[in-house]
């Protein structure tokens, strides 16, 4: 222990350790740990008018849980929100795969350049505007139905808005860049000359991509699949302007309880969220076989 | 001007493993002295220390008669040049040597000349303004040097600073270290593991082998009178023939090889009956014209290559022991052929009786 | 084999046209409807070309605040995650310690954690155990939490490749820690700083998730344009949009003119 001190300080420097310990202190302390707890802790005290708080009533309670495992619509919600982050990501997935591979391995100089940029320019529009554009290309006068219209196939407008559908394809738009770039990075790092030593010993790309490709690409796929489905899960946004009624979110959910200032439920149901995040992401560690130092952005 | 290092009783230690052990050895003021040993053998730890990038786990180091134990490498008057010179890419040549004032905060204007000065010294006329990254591999060992030097060290510590240099450069930039070195009288300790870069560039020699500190000798005297085994082994080649001692005579003792009986030198003082390995140069060995009997043997030449200024022949005894002969092109030597058989011996003075084996070159 | 391969190229040529499209139309509607004097955002019926709606937008008071708030958060966050992210890095990369990858874990589990709910955290912090509002200065906080896990990334990923020879030539040849850093280390790191001061800048300028959980009354532009957008839809709207688009534009002409000209330089 000592020695590690003395290293530290001969190579930093006191005011460089200072300034490192400082720093960090106040981001784990300070920004990451003590608000989490404090979550946490709300999400385990009943909802109290103020004169109540810190007096006999005051008592540590699994209650807002309760009422989360009770409430059916709650629940409903809750397992529909995750199918449909499923469906967000499996989607995005399949979509996404085919352009990272392009981009990483077929695609040559300049277009690479170009094919990127492709790629990052709508995502310096903000989501929100964004999701708008979605918004207005689905809405009953909008542009779909419109063109719908105008060629014939339909004859009353379609009510896109009903269901999950435009939610689920808005976020598909909205997070394609999270599943696009990990998945590159680590195909990247792929030697060119395996591919064609297989296509040379004539295997099928279908066969390539099943035993060389995507077993090299699994930590991207890990990574990219999970940012996918927190930002699916976790967003209030795309909910917030595709959805109707009948597709509330849970983050709305949690929302709500925050607009009515029950900030013990709301605490707790954020709660509930972020296991089943951690749950998720530990899940897709497993089933990729991967390590938690694969983040690159 | 140079200071005086004393290495007393040093020690260091990583974990479990010792990297030097009781390292004990005076370098004088204005000394050129190279640490010279295999990979591994410690020589680069020992720099480091001297240096200040780490204390010793034992012992003291003092420079100029003032303990340095606890005064870290920015207050010690030492300067290093890297193996990897570690010159600064995004600084320009002259910024890089006068990098040392600049952090003293020594005025510009002095700044500048003590630079120019250095620039004439190691021969960079006109480098000045050009990035470090574009200068020829020689080029930036002078501007590592010069950098080391503007800051007046006491010491310069060198890290095999000619490893990475083609063969041409290496023995043209030896000259000009040697050169430097008086000119400035700057005290140089010198690691490598290159024999003949130590022997031709010092005042003396420190031989290590894994951690430990073998013989610290002039250069003539490392190469004919080693000490141990190691240095026997590890400077220049040598005829390598274990055997035991059977009689002692004064400073010399008789050893009995499968190769048959010698004579040598026995400057351990070992005693009859003990194991040793004998050590005879190549070219001390040489055709037997006359009858004298001592350290005599016949062998047959197995090859011989000529290589210009002299000739390698190799021998083998009847018992299929393998010996080395150097033999030089004067004329005094008629020609052999390869496959004869002929008797050559070797001088009691010009052998070495030492304990521990050493690696054959054959 | 010659035939199968131009259908190959065909069939990707295909799919990213459709890639394509997908990602650019939406943008392109976007565009074409601020210009369409039409009450409600639609292409057709095109009732004239306009720019009634940019007049619209910049007579919005509460658009202008917001947007004001938007920088003085944005660069907020930056001062304070840079400087984090600096500390991280360093601490991740020059120190060696058991639990390491421990440390690692936790300084990155701000990005893996959805930010409603590090708006959420944050704001219950402050509000109630520091006595301090929702409002812009726990929305920094919040977006530092994980802005400043993105910064250490970068700069961690430049770091790495330091060649820490350099910092032990300038000790030996005299330097104190402070001169060895500021003349040696930061310089090298210069690069990813500037580069995870732009990241700050436009993570936190575009944040809605967290920022919205943790800013209370106040509104950034984000925050106000969902506000917007939920209540009444103005093709003013489209007219910030197009705003952006062409910002976005700009910066990606402004970024490839630059890199282009890096080439030209190194070659």
């Amino acid at each position: 222990m000592r020695d590690f001190w003395n290293t530290a300080l001969k190579d930093l420097g006191k005011i460089g350790v200072a300034y490192i310990l400082i720093t960090v202190g106040v981001w784990v302390v300070f920004m990451i740990l003590i608000p989490q707890l404090i979550m946490f802790d709300y999400s385990l005290r009943p909802m109290l008018p103020l004169r109540d708080i810190g007096g006999p009533k005051d008592v540590w309670t699994l209650k807002n849980y309760m009422v989360f495992f009770t409430n059916r619509l709650h629940m409903a919600i809750f397992f529909k929100t995750i199918w449909s982050s499923l469906i967000v990501t499996v989607t995005a997935l399949t979509i996404c795969y085919p352009i990272a591979f392009y981009l990483a391995k077929v695609a040559r100089g300049a277009k690479i350049g170009l094919l990127m940029l492709g790629l990052i320019i709508p995502y310096w529009i903000n989501e929100l505007l964004r999701l708008f554009a979605w918004q207005i290309i689905l809405a009953d006068m909008g542009i779909l139905n419109q063109f719908l219209i105008f060629l014939g196939i339909i004859a009353d407008p379609i009510n896109f808005r009903m269901g999950n559908g435009a939610v689920i394809l808005g976020m598909t738009y909205a997070y394609i860049l999270f599943m696009v770039f990990p998945i590159y990075n680590v195909m990247e790092s792929l030697d060119r000359n395996q591919l064609d030593a297989a296509r040379d010993l004539g295997a099928s790309w279908l066969r390539i991509h099943y035993k060389i490709v995507m077993p090299h690409a699994k930590p991207g796929i890990a990574v990219g699949c999970t940012m996918t489905f927190m930002l699916a899960a976790g967003t209030v946004a795309a909910p917030q302007l595709l959805g109707s009624p009948s597709s509330f979110w849970f983050t709305q959910v949690i929302n709500t309880n925050f607009e009515c200032a029950n900030w013990n439920l709301g605490a707790a149901y954020a709660t509930v969220l972020m296991l089943l995040c951690v749950v998720f992401m530990f899940m897709m560690l497993k089933l990729f076989k991967v390590g938690l130092k694969e983040l690159t952005q | 001007m140079g200071q005086d290092v004393e290495i007393s009783g040093v020690s260091m230690r990583f974990n479990e493993v010792y990297a030097v052990r009781d390292i004990n050895v005076h370098i004088q003021a204005g000394e050129f002295f190279s640490f010279l040993g295999p990979s591994g053998c410690g020589k680069t730890t020992l720099l480091r220390l001297v240096s200040g990038f780490m204390d010793p786990s034992e012992g003291q180091i003092k420079i100029g008669g003032k303990d340095m134990c606890k005064i870290g490498s920015n207050n010690r008057p030492t300067a290093m040049i890297f193996q990897n010179l570690a010159l600064f890419p995004l600084m320009t040549v002259a910024q890089n040597i006068g990098f040392g004032l600049e952090v003293r905060h020594v005025a510009k204007a002095k700044r500048e000349k003590k630079v120019e000065e250095l620039i004439e010294l190691v021969d960079l006329y006109g480098t000045g303004d050009r990035m470090v990254s574009e200068l020829s591999g020689g080029q930036k060992q002078r501007v590592a040097i010069a950098r080391a030097l503007a800051v007046n060290p006491a010491v310069l510590l060198l890290d095999e600073p000619l490893s990475a240099l083609d063969l041409r450069l290496r023995n043209h930039m030896r000259a000009e270290l040697r050169n430097i070195q008086r000119r400035t009288d700057v005290t140089f300790i010198y690691i490598t593991h290159d024999q003949t870069e130590a022997l031709t560039m010092s005042d003396r020699v420190g031989v290590m082998s894994i951690g430990k500190l073998e013989q610290v000798a002039k250069p003539d005297i490392i190469y004919n009178t080693p000490k141990t085994a190691f240095v026997a082994s590890f400077v220049g080649e040598s005829n390598i023939v274990d055997g035991d001692i059977i009689r002692i005579d004064g400073d010399y003792a008789l050893l009995k090889t499968a190769a048959g009986s010698f004579f040598g030198k026995n400057p351990q003082h070992m005693d009859k009956g003990e194991t040793a390995t004998i050590f005879i140069r190549p070219e001390t060995v040489f055709l037997a014209t006359d009858s004298h009997a001592e350290n005599r043997l016949t062998c047959r030449t197995k090859t011989i290559s000529f290589e210009g200024a002299y000739a390698v022949v190799t021998l083998a005894t009847e018992q299929g022991q393998i010996f080395t002969m150097r033999l030089n092109n004067d004329g005094s030597v008629p020609r052999i052929e390869e496959g004869e058989t002929i008797k050559v011996r070797f001088n009691r003075e010009n052998a070495f009786l030492l304990k521990d084996g050493g690696t054959s070159i054959a | 084999m010659k035939s199968s391969k131009s259908i190959f190229r065909i069939i990707i040529g295909l799919y990213l046209t459709l890639f394509f499209a997908y990602m650019f139309l939406p943008l392109i509607f976007m565009t074409i409807i601020a210009f369409n004097a039409n009450d409600i955002p639609q292409i057709t019926p095109w009732k004239g070309f306009t720019l009634m709606w940019f007049g619209e937008l910049a007579k919005d008071e509460q658009m202008w605040s917001a947007l004001w708030n938007s920088f003085l958060v944005a660069f907020s966050v930056v001062a304070i995650s840079v400087p984090i992210g600096l500390g991280g890095a360093l601490l991740l990369t020059r120190l060696q310690f058991k639990a390491r990858n421990f440390v690692y874990g936790v300084l990155v589990s701000p990005i893996l954690t959805p930010g409603i709910i590090l708006g959420i955290s944050t704001f219950l912090f402050w509000d109630s155990y520091m006595d301090i509002p929702g409002g812009l200065w726990t929305a920094i906080l919040g977006q530092s939490t994980f802005i400043s896990s993105y910064c250490m990334l970068l700069i961690m990923s430049r770091a790495q490749r330091f060649d820490l020879t350099q910092e032990e030539a300038a000790f030996d040849l005299g330097a104190t820690h402070g001169q060895v850093f500021w003349k040696i280390t930061l310089p090298f790191l210069r690069p990813a700083l500037i580069s995870s001061m732009a990241l700050a800048f436009m993570q936190s300028f575009d944040n809605y998730n967290t920022t919205l959980f943790a800013i209370g009354v106040e509104q950034t532009l984000p925050i106000y344009i969902g506000t917007k957008l939920r209540s009444f839809i103005s093709p003013a709207m489209n007219a910030l949009a197009v705003v952006f688009i062409l910002l976005t534009v700009l910066g990606a002409i402004i970024y490839e003119y630059r890199r282009r000209r890096e080439m030209i330089k190194a070659a």
